[in-house]
C-alpha cells in the first residue's frame, strides 16, 4: 500500500452541553497520514487544540475495533462515514485526499439528546432491552448445552441478528429516526432460537411499546438503516418482528 | 499481616463441592436488606450483578461507558474454554486444570484453577440457555476449535465475536434484573475511591462523568470487576478507556496487589504503523489454528512474501516446537517472534513483523470441499476459491478488520503480525473467596490475580470472568455477608464518606490547577515507552532500575506540567484520562519493582539473566514458588508479602512444548 500525507479542512459540530446552542466550527489539520484511522486523525486535532489551550472535541469511542458500538460520528452526511459496513473507528484516512473538507456531526435524533459536541445519550437502547430483550432464565442448573440441538442455518441467522453492536447508526440514518432495525435485530436474535420462543410475542410487544415511548419515529420502509448499519443487519429482521407483533396483537394475549 | 488464602481442606477435586455445601447462607428476607456495589459491567461484573440480583440482593452497578454492554469484554474474539469433552478427544476437568497450571508456568493457585475447570462446563450451559448463539455443526450441536497451549478442542466460539455474544448474554440478564428493580444501573460513572469503615469496605465515591458531580454510595460489600491494566503500556489491545484506577484506589486503601509484573504479550497483533498509533489490534489466537507463522530464511529479505519460495521460509515455531507447532502458548510464541526480528529476519517496512500465512489452510480446506462435493478433477482455481470460502466462514470478520486497517488483502498475501500487550495476569490479590485483603472488598475477572499464574492460556479469561461472576461469588459473598445481616445501611454523611470524597475532590482540583503545557496523552505515551522498553517482553535488572527512576521523574513532571482544558463540573474526557494516567504512573513503578524482585523468568515475565541455553524461560522454584502480594505503604513504598504456592497434585517441571 502506498502511503501519503494530506492536509484537511474539518467542520465539526460543537455544543457545550445539552442546553446550549450548537454550531459548526472549522479546523485545519496538517500532515495526516493515510495510514491513520479516522479517530486517530481526531486525536491529532485534539492534541493540537490542547496545545493551543482550547477545549478538545468530545467524541465517544472505546474499543476502536468496530465492536463496542461506542463511536458514533455522522461524516459528510453518512452515519459512520463512507465505507460499507464499517464503524467510525475502522474508517481509515486512505479514503481521503489532500485538500478534502470533511463535515462531522453527532447522531441526530430526539431520542438521542446531545451530551457534548459529538457525544449523545443512547440510554434509550438500554431501556428497550430492559423492557424485554432477554430470555427469562436465572443463573445455575441450566441443562447440558448439547441437549438442545439447533439447526445450523437457524443458529447462523440468529447470530447474524445478534451481531448488532447497538451503535444507533440506524436511527441516525433514518429520516424518521426510527429504531426498528436495532429493536428487530435484538428481538430476532432471541426469537430465532428455541430458547427464545416462549417469550417471543410478549418480547416484541414490550420492546416496540418502549421504543415508541422513548420518542423514536416510526418505520416507513425506507431502508436507510440497513444501508448504513456497520454490521450488515438485514431488513428481514424488521419483517420478522412485525409478524411476531401482529400475531401477538391478533391473539390478544402473549402465550 | 499474614496471608491467608482460605483454601478449603481436603482433596483438590472435592474442595469446591465441600465449600458449597458447608458455606453459610443468607435467607431471602435478609438478602433484601443487603446492598452490594459492583464496579464494572464486563463479563465478570455483569454476570455477578445479574446473579446477585436474582438471589435478591440490592445491587448497584457502575461503568464508565455509556452502556454496560460496551465493556472491554465485548472485544474478545476467539472463544471460551470449557471441559465439556464434546469432541471426545480426551478432555476432562483435570486436563483443563492441568493445562492451565502448566500454561501459567506453575505460578497459579491449584485450588482456584481446579474450581475454574470444574465450573467451566456450567458456563456453556448457562450461556446457551440465555440465547448465546455459539457456532454449531450441521448436526445442530456446538462446534469447537483449538487454542494455544492445549492438544484438545475445547474452545467454544461465536465467529470472531465471542466476547460480544457472551457479554450481551450477561447484559441481558442484567437488564432483566434492572427491570425487576433488583439492580440499579449507573453508566458514565467512574469509581474514584473506596470507603473503609471499621476496617471493612462499605462504599465508594464515584464521579458522574456527564455532570462532573461526585456521589457517595453505600454497600455492605463492594465488588471490583474493573478489568485489566494493560494500558499502562499506552499501546495495547485493550479498549481505550481500560484503566487501573478502581484497583489502584483499592490498593492504596489496603488491598494487596498480586504479581503486578505478570503481563501477557500476545503474539498475533497488527504491527505498529507510526507515531500516530493509538491502540493495537489483535488478530485472534484462533488464527493460529490454521495460519502458519514464518519469516524468510535470509536476513533483511525484502522480497514480497508470495515471491519467497517454500524452501526459503523458516516456519520457526514448527521447527522449534514440533509437538505444539503454531499452537504453543502465547508467551513462547511472542518471544520466538521477537527473537527472529531482533536477529534481523523481520519483515515489512519496520522489520518488526512476521508472516501469518493462510495459503496452505486455504488449499487444504479447498480439497476437503472438493471431496465433499465429489468433484472429480477440480482445478487449482476451484480449490483455492472453495478454500477461501471456508476460511471466510471461520475468520471472515478478522480478515475484514485486517484489510480495513492495513489496506492489504489477507486472502491473497500473508498477514503481518507482531506481539503486543494484551492482558494482565497480575491484579488485586484475592483469597479463595475472591475477597481482597480488605474485608468486604472483592475482585473478580481480569482485575484479580487469581487463576492464570504467570501466563494465561487463550480463551481462559472469558471463562474466568464468567466463572467468578455466575458461579463463585454468589456462594462466597453469601458466606461472608451472613455475618453482616445485622449491619444497617450506613448513611453516607458518615465521616469516612466525607473524608474520602474530600480527598477525591482535592485531587481533581489539584490536577485542574496545574495548567501546565503538556497534554495527558503525551505523558501517557512517554510512560508507555518506558514500560515497553524496560518492563516489556524482555526485562533485565539494569533496565528495571532505570525504569522505576524514570517513572518517578515523569510522575513529578506530570504533577507540575500537565494541561487539562475544560472545567470540573462538565463532561470532560481529558480530566477522566488524567485521573487514569496519574494512577498508571504509580502502578508502573510497582510493576518495575515486582519485575526486579522476581529474579527468575516465568511465563510472560522474562528476565534476560534467567534463560535456558535455547532461550526458554528459566524458573527458580526454590526461591520464587510464591505469589508476590504487595502492600501499599506510601509513595514509592511497598511491602512484599509472600503466599507460598503448595503444589499438591501437579509437580512443577520445566515446561516443554517440544
Ligand atoms: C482484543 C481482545 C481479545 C480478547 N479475546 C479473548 C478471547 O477470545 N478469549 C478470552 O478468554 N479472553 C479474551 N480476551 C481477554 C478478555 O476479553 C478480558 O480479559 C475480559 O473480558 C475481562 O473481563 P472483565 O469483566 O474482567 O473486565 P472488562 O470487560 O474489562 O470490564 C471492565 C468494566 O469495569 C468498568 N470500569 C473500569 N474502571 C472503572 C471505574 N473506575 N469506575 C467504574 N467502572 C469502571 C468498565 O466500565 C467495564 O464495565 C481478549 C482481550 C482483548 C483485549
Ligand atoms: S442495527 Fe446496525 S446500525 Fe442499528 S444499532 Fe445495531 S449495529 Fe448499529
Ligand atoms: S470505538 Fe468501539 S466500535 Fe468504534
Amino acid at each position: 500500500m502506498e502511503h501519503y500525507n494530506m492536509n484537511l479542512t474539518l467542520k465539526v459540530w460543537r455544543q457545550k452541553n445539552n442546553k446550549a446552542q450548537g454550531k459548526f466550527e472549522t479546523f485545519q489539520v496538517k500532515d495526516i497520514s493515510s495510514e491513520m484511522s479516522f479517530l486517530e486523525m481526531f486525536d491529532v486535532l485534539n492534541e493540537q487544540l490542547v496545545a493551543d489551550n482550547k477545549e478538545p472535541i468530545a467524541f465517544d469511542h472505546d474499543c476502536r475495533e468496530g465492536i463496542c458500538g461506542m463511536c458514533s460520528m455522522h461524516i459528510n452526511g453518512r452515519a459512520h462515514g463512507p465505507w460499507h459496513q464499517t464503524t467510525t473507528c475502522q474508517l481509515h484516512m486512505r479514503e481521503y485526499k489532500d485538500g478534502d473538507t470533511i463535515v462531522v456531526e453527532p447522531w441526530r435524533a430526539d431520542a438521542f439528546p446531545v451530551i457534548k459536541d459529538l457525544v449523545v445519550d443512547r440510554t434509550a437502547f438500554d431501556r428497550i432491552i430492559e423492557s424485554g430483550g432477554y430470555i427469562s432464565v436465572n443463573t445455575g442448573n441450566a441443562q447440558d448445552a448439547n441437549c438442545l440441538p439447533i439447526e445450523k442455518q437457524q443458529a447462523d441467522l440468529s447470530f447474524a441478528a445478534a451481531a448488532c453492536i447497538g451503535c444507533g447508526a440506524c436511527v441516525a440514518a433514518c429520516p424518521n429516526a426510527s429504531a426498528m432495525l436495532f429493536v428487530s435485530a435484538k428481538a430476532s436474535h432471541l426469537a430465532l432460537l428455541p430458547q427464545g420462543r416462549p417469550e417471543a410475542k410478549i418480547r416484541a410487544t414490550n420492546m416496540i411499546a418502549q421504543m415508541d415511548k422513548e420518542g423514536f419515529g416510526s418505520c416507513t420502509n425506507i431502508g436507510a438503516c440497513e444501508a448504513e448499519c456497520p454490521k450488515g443487519i438485514s431488513l428481514d429482521n424488521i419483517a420478522r418482528m412485525n409478524r411476531e407483533y401482529i400475531a401477538a396483537t391478533f391473539s390478544g394475549s402473549n402465550e | 499481616m499474614p496471608i491467608n488464602s482460605k483454601i478449603p481442606q481436603g482433596e483438590l477435586s472435592k474442595k469446591w463441592t465441600t465449600y458449597k455445601s458447608t458455606c453459610k447462607l443468607v435467607n431471602p428476607a435478609n438478602k433484601r436488606q443487603l446492598e452490594v456495589i459492583v464496579i464494572g459491567t464486563g463479563l465478570a461484573g455483569a454476570s455477578a450483578a445479574a446473579s446477585l440480583g436474582e438471589l435478591g440482593y440490592k445491587v448497584k452497578t457502575f461503568c464508565f461507558q455509556d452502556s454496560p454492554r460496551r465493556a472491554h469484554s465485548i472485544a474478545a474474539q476467539g472463544g471460551i474454554n470449557a471441559a465439556k469433552n464434546y469432541q471426545n478427544d480426551g478432555d476432562s476437568t483435570y486436563r483443563l486444570f492441568y493445562d492451565t497450571v502448566k500454561g501459567g508456568d506453575y505460578r497459579a493457585r491449584e485450588a482456584n484453577v481446579y474450581r475454574l475447570a470444574e465450573v467451566s462446563a456450567n458456563i456453556i450451559d448457562q450461556c446457551v440457555a440465555q440465547g448465546v448463539p455459539f457456532a454449531r455443526e450441521y448436526g445442530g450441536l456446538l462446534s469447537n476449535r483449538s487454542f494455544g497451549g492445549t492438544q484438545v478442542q475445547r474452545t467454544f466460539y461465536a465467529a470472531g465475536q465471542t466476547g460480544q455474544q457472551l457479554l450481551i448474554g450477561a447484559y441481558q440478564a442484567l437488564e432483566r434484573q434492572v427491570a425487576l428493580g433488583n439492580v440499579k444501573q449507573y453508566s458514565r460513572h467512574e469509581m474514584l475511591d473506596v470507603v473503609i469503615i471499621d476496617g471493612k469496605c462499605r462504599g465508594v465515591i464515584v464521579r458522574n462523568l456527564v455532570t462532573g458531580e461526585l456521589e457517595r454510595h453505600f454497600g455492605h460489600a463492594v465488588l471490583l470487576c474493573s478489568g485489566g491494566y494493560g494500558n499502562v503500556f499506552y499501546l495495547s489491545t485493550n479498549a481505550m478507556g481500560s484503566n487501573v484506577t478502581a484497583a489502584w484506589k483499592a490498593h492504596k486503601k489496603g488491598a494487596f496487589f498480586g504479581n503486578p509484573c505478570y503481563t501477557q504479550i500476545h503474539p498475533t497483533c497488527i504491527p505498529v504503523s507510526g507515531d500516530h498509533q493509538s491502540k493495537l489490534t489483535l488478530m485472534s489466537e484462533s488464527l493460529r489454528n490454521d495460519g502458519r507463522i514464518w519469516v524468510p530464511k535470509k536476513q533483511n529479505d525484502t522480497r514480497k512474501a508470495t515471491d519467497i519460495p517454500e524452501e526459503e521460509r523458516d516456519y520457526y515455531l514448527e521447527r522449534r516446537y514440533p509437538a505444539f507447532g503454531n499452537l504453543v502458548p502465547r508467551d513462547v510464541a511472542s518471544r520466538a517472534a521477537k527473537e527472529r526480528c531482533d536477529a534481523g529476519y523481520g519483515v515489512g517496512s519496520s522489520k518488526q513483523a512476521v508472516f501469518l500465512d493462510f495459503a496452505s489452510a486455504i488449499e487444504r480446506y479447498g480439497k476437503v470441499e472438493a471431496n465433499k462435493q465429489q468433484m472429480s478433477n477440480p482445478s487449482r482455481e476451484q480449490i483455492i476459491a472453495m478454500g477461501k470460502e471456508v476460511v471466510k466462514e471461520k475468520y471472515g470478520n478478522l480478515f475484514d478488520m485486517y484489510a480495513k486497517i492495513t489496506g492489504e488483502n489477507p486472502y491473497e498475501v500473508p498477514m503481518r503480525i507482531y506481539p503486543a500487550v494484551h492482558y494482565t495476569m497480575g491484579g488485586l490479590w484475592v483469597d479463595y473467596e475472591l475477597q481482597t485483603s480488605v474485608p468486604g472488598l472483592y475482585a473478580l475477572g481480569e482485575a484479580n490475580f487469581s487463576d492464570h499464574g504467570a501466563n494465561r492460556l487463550g480463551a481462559s479469561a472469558l471463562m474466568q470472568g464468567l466463572a467468578d461472576g455466575y458461579f463463585v461469588i454468589p456462594y462466597t459473598l453469601g458466606n461472608n455477608l451472613a455475618d453482616d445481616i445485622r449491619t444497617k445501611a450506613i448513611p453516607t454523611d458518615h465521616p469516612a464518606f466525607e473524608e474520602a470524597e474530600k480527598a477525591v475532590r482535592e485531587r481533581i482540583e489539584k490536577l485542574m490547577s496545574i495548567k501546565g503545557t503538556e497534554s495527558v496523552e503525551s505523558f501517557h505515551k512517554r510512560l508507555g515507552k518506558i514500560m515497553w522498553d524496560k518492563c516489556g517482553m524482555a526485562r533485565n535488572a539494569q533496565g528495571l532500575k532505570e525504569a522505576a527512576e524514570e517513572i518517578k521523574a515523569l510522575r513529578k513532571e506530570f504533577w507540575n506540567n500537565v494541561r487539562i482544558p475544560g472545567d470540573i463540573n462538565e463532561f470532560n474526557p481529558e480530566l477522566d484520562k488524567a485521573n487514569r494516567v496519574a494512577d498508571f504512573m504509580e502502578l508502573g513503578e510497582l510493576m518495575c519493582i515486582d519485575a526486579l524482585h522476581r529474579s527468575e523468568s516465568c511465563g510472560g515475565h522474562f528476565r534476560e539473566e534467567h534463560q535456558t541455553e535455547d532461550g526458554e524461560a528459566l524458573r527458580h522454584d526454590e526461591e520464587f514458588l510464591y505469589v508476590a502480594a504487595w502492600e501499599y505503604k506510601g509513595e514509592s513504598n511497598f511491602e512484599l508479602h509472600k503466599e507460598s504456592l503448595d503444589y499438591e497434585v501437579v509437580h512443577p517441571t520445566q515446561r516443554s512444548y517440544k
